[in-house]
């Protein structure tokens, strides 16, 4: 675990033992983390996919989780979500677990993970996320889709708004899971791979999006793939590889040494030497 | 009173009712089995159910107690679970699963009604093809009315299916979208969709009466399927899916007058009927399709939708 501690920041080191103080003296766990996660070890029929991951996001930045295939990058949303039940661990979203804080968290999965021909629309899509807040057996009615509506509008896609599904483009179909997000007006956005398979449009759309939230002060964990980008999209970064490489803000982790460690020596690196460009 | 009792009295009547209602409630519950590409479990389950009704049977010693509907419903789920144990070894795949699971559970049903139950109205026949020719034969009372027990069943089936789609439509549509939003919202994905498929095993001992597993599949399965080549609505596929289901109980029912032939194999016909002009004329139909690759249309303009009135 040395890589972890040298990819914390300075000023990092004594948030995390003030955490372990915390642990257990009270019902809240380091509401200062947007996201805690504590010893977190989950496995696919025996094999382990996470092992012992510690992560703290702070609140306010949009962080990447980075890491090769297999990493376990998408395996732990699924653990922060409640959607897999971890072998051992525990998580915190602002001090508490995530199922007394899920009207605080937005989650986009995958696009891939879904069906985009099923039978409905983009509005239909954008108000699902909104089913959380009506609970159980209470319908949808004019006010969530006014809501719907402006979500669709702020990521350019009102036009497409009663469009089946299956009639957009990849990166349309993106913006309409973000969409979804956004009209959950969340504190903490979870992102399975926002930028996968989109056009370049889209991928600028969802930067200037990503940027935003943050001006905000909302909290985005995304897992990302692209190591060219990824410094110059988000401000923190957590490195994955089974184990927590490193965490910590983009310009400290994002390092030759620590990116070796996360995907072997082969790694091959554009614009890194030492010092990451600046987002 | 009278008018309706002599309605009910013509054994047409009755039939086709009985077969518009096992349509109805099979294909509301089929439109979300075949979105979550699960259709065939609907035909492990109509098989599989076979045991649970054998067993209520041994344990009470009557063929129509309330108990058939309990153990029917369980060894629906019994199928669904031992499919999902298979499935979740990663080495044998869903349709592999389903194919191990139901076979099995049926062979011991039979060999149970071999061994336990000979003497007894439970022969294999009427589990694949139903008598629905007879099911008028059979009444019970009902207040000042005679009903035919399997239109009863089934009404009440049809109704319960009918709730349960209408009150949790939005959680139903969620589940089957997305599971892993409805996880995050609080929504229980895995409940909803066992709630789902207790009631495909419920309907099918319903239907197991009077219409035998094959139709009950092919209510299941085809009208869905017809109404998801012509709409792009969830809501809009399960009411086309009622109205084919329907259609199929009435053309089938005039089908095997004319030709005297097998009802319930003229209905599970005509269903394919419906699926065929689907598939040919629909949206998603052959017709379209071929239209559609022959004049590739300028590109979606955002222009254009809004003067069709894309949002409201």
């Amino acid at each position: 675990m040395a890589g972890r501690a040298l990819g914390m920041g300075g000023g990092m080191e004594p948030a995390v033992i003030g955490a372990r103080q915390a642990d257990g003296s009270n019902g809240s766990h380091e509401p200062a983390f947007a996201l805690h996660v504590e010893d977190l070890t989950a496995t696919y029929s025996g094999d382990a996919v996470l092992w012992d991951v510690d992560l703290n996001v702070p609140p306010g930045v949009l962080a990447a989780i980075v890491g090769p295939n297999g990493a376990g990058k998408s395996t732990l949303l699924k653990c922060v979500i409640g959607a897999m039940r971890p072998a051992a661990g525990h998580v915190y979203v602002f001090g508490h677990p995530y199922r007394r804080q899920r009207h605080r968290v937005a989650y986009v999965p995958q696009r891939t993970s879904v069906d985009w021909d099923f039978p409905t629309t983009a509005l239909d899509v954008v108000t699902m996320g909104l089913y959380g807040r009506l609970g159980w057996f209470r319908v949808p009615r004019r006010r969530e889709t006014d809501e719907a509506l402006q979500a669709l509008a702020l990521v350019g896609m009102d036009a497409y708004a009663e469009r089946q599904i299956s009639q957009l483009s990849g990166g349309q179909q993106q913006r309409v899971f973000l969409a979804r997000a956004l009209v959950q007006d969340a504190d903490l956005y979870l992102m399975d791979e926002p930028f996968a398979g989109v056009d370049a449009t889209t991928e600028r759309a969802i930067v200037d999006l990503l940027k935003d939230l943050r001006a905000r002060g909302k909290t985005v964990v995304a897992v990302h793939h692209d190591l060219q980008t990824v410094a110059t999209y988000f401000d923190w970064l957590a490195l994955l590889n089974v184990r927590l490489i490193a965490q910590g803000p983009v310009t400290e982790v994002y390092t030759p040494e620590h990116l070796r460690a996360a995907y072997g020596p082969r790694v091959v690196l554009l614009g890194v030497g030492g010092h990451a460009p600046q987002p | 009173m009278t008018g309706l009792q002599g309605w009910l009295d013509q054994p047409g009547v009755t039939i086709v009712l009985i077969g518009a209602l096992v349509g109805v409630a099979a294909s509301l519950l089929g439109a979300f089995l075949v979105l979550r590409r699960e259709s065939m479990l609907s035909d492990a389950i109509s098989h599989s159910v076979l045991i649970g009704i054998v067993l209520a049977y041994l344990l009470t010693g009557a063929l129509d107690s309330p108990l058939h509907v309990v153990g029917a419903a369980l060894a629906g789920l019994l199928t669904v679970w031992l499919t999902d144990v298979l499935v979740r070894s990663r080495r044998v795949k869903s349709d592999a699963a389903i194919g191990l699971v139901f076979p099995a559970l049926f062979a011991v049903a039979v060999l149970l009604i071999n061994v336990y139950a000979r003497d007894v109205h439970l022969d294999t026949d009427a589990v694949l093809l139903g008598e629905i020719g007879f099911a008028w034969l059979d009444v019970v009372r009902v207040g000042p009315l005679e009903v035919a027990r399997s239109l009863l069943t089934m009404l009440v089936i049809t109704l319960v299916n009918l709730a349960f789609v209408v009150f949790l439509y939005k959680e139903l549509k969620l589940a089957t979208f997305d599971a892993m939003l409805a996880t995050a919202l609080g929504f229980r994905p895995g409940l909803v969709g066992y709630a789902l498929l207790a009631l495909v095993s419920v309907t099918a001992v319903g239907a197991f009466d009077a219409v035998g597993a094959i139709l009950f599949v092919a209510f299941v399965i085809v009208p869905p399927t017809a109404a998801y080549l012509v709409t792009d609505r969830l809501w809009r596929m399960l009411v086309l899916g009622c109205l084919v289901a329907v259609g199929s109980s009435v053309g089938g029912y005039a089908l095997a007058l004319a030709f005297d032939v097998s009802i319930g194999g003229a209905m599970a016909s005509t269903t394919g009927v419906f699926l065929l002009v689907a598939l040919i004329v629909g949206k998603h139909g052959i017709v379209a399709r071929a239209l559609r690759r022959r004049t590739p249309g300028p590109p979606p303009s955002i222009l254009r939708e809004r003067e069709t009135g894309g949002a409201p």
